[in-house]
């Protein structure tokens, strides 16, 4: 599986890895979910440092995922989005339900 | 539109695995022309949007061919033309809506609007019942 998960806390940290597309999308779907309703996180942080390639199935994975934690309150974080994939994920309004945090969005801009 | 100088037709299955093939391949070939890496990814993510369209949408539940033909023009232009013998839509400037999915889960309604984005042209024409055809024009500079 493309992706490495750790608990830290209150927090669950999704490391996504490789290409996000409809074809990959389901076993991530999966897997994310599973580990939510096993550890119930206050916070749900998905890291896109990894991405290879993203198109709207990546954004359909962050929605279907904040529906999932927020229906218990739990709140949503992205990570590592390139110019590329924040473009993207802006078409969403994401930035109104989800806190995007700063890092590297130089330097993945080609991606 | 004039001839193409150059000119490359696919016909792969509507399987899940050959989204990846072909944005790949597509873009493979438009990289000859030159341009920048943001315009190659451009036009690998707008394919993307059109060949997974086919694939949930159009042939849904059942397997068809899908048909890309990828034209490179004098004028720097790249043309895609990704067509499907599927379902077809009903009515287009719905479909084209931002958020508008005729699917629940997961989909977000906006594979249109990211090929909107990402290319110069998009034109939709669909009949129910005999599929849909999508056609993407990106104009590319020349790289320095
Ligand atoms: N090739 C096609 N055949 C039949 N219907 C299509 C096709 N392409 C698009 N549609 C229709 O147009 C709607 C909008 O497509 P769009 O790509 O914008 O959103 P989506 O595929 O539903 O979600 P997303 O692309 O964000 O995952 C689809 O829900 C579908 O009803
Ligand atoms: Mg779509």
């Amino acid at each position: 599986m493309p992706l490495t998960m750790k608990k830290q806390g209150d927090r669950l940290s999704v490391l996504l890895r490789g290409d996000i597309d409809h074809h990959s999308a389901l076993p991530l779907r999966n897997a994310i979910d599973e580990a939510i309703s096993r550890t119930r996180p206050k916070t749900l942080r998905l890291d896109f440092s990894e991405v290879t390639f993203m198109d709207s199935s990546g954004i359909g994975l962050v929605l279907g995922r904040y529906r999932n934690i927020s229906t218990y309150g739990g709140a949503l974080e992205l990570s590592g989005l390139s110019l590329r994939y924040l473009k993207i994920m802006r078409l969403s309004g994401i930035e109104k339900i989800a806190k995007i945090r700063g890092g590297d969005e130089s330097a993945k801009a080609t991606k | 539109m004039q001839k193409p100088q150059n000119e490359m037709k696919l016909i792969f299955k509507s399987l899940s695995i050959n989204e990846g093939f072909a944005r790949v391949a597509v873009s493979a070939f438009a990289a000859q022309k030159d341009m920048t890496i943001e315009e190659l990814n451009d036009i690998k993510t707008a394919v993307s949007e059109a060949v997974t369209n086919s694939i949930v949408h159009g042939y849904k539940n059942s397997i068809g061919d899908i048909y890309i033909t990828c034209g490179i023009y004098n004028n720097n232009t790249i043309r895609i033309k990704i067509r499907d013998k599927g379902c077809g839509i009903e009515d287009i400037e719905k479909a084209m809506e931002p958020m508008y999915s005729s699917l629940g889960g997961d989909r977000a309604g906006l594979g249109f609007s990211v090929m909107e984005c990402f290319t110069d042209r998009l034109k939709v024409s669909s009949k129910p019942g005999k599929g849909t055809t999508v056609i993407l024009e990106k104009k590319v500079s020349i790289k320095c």
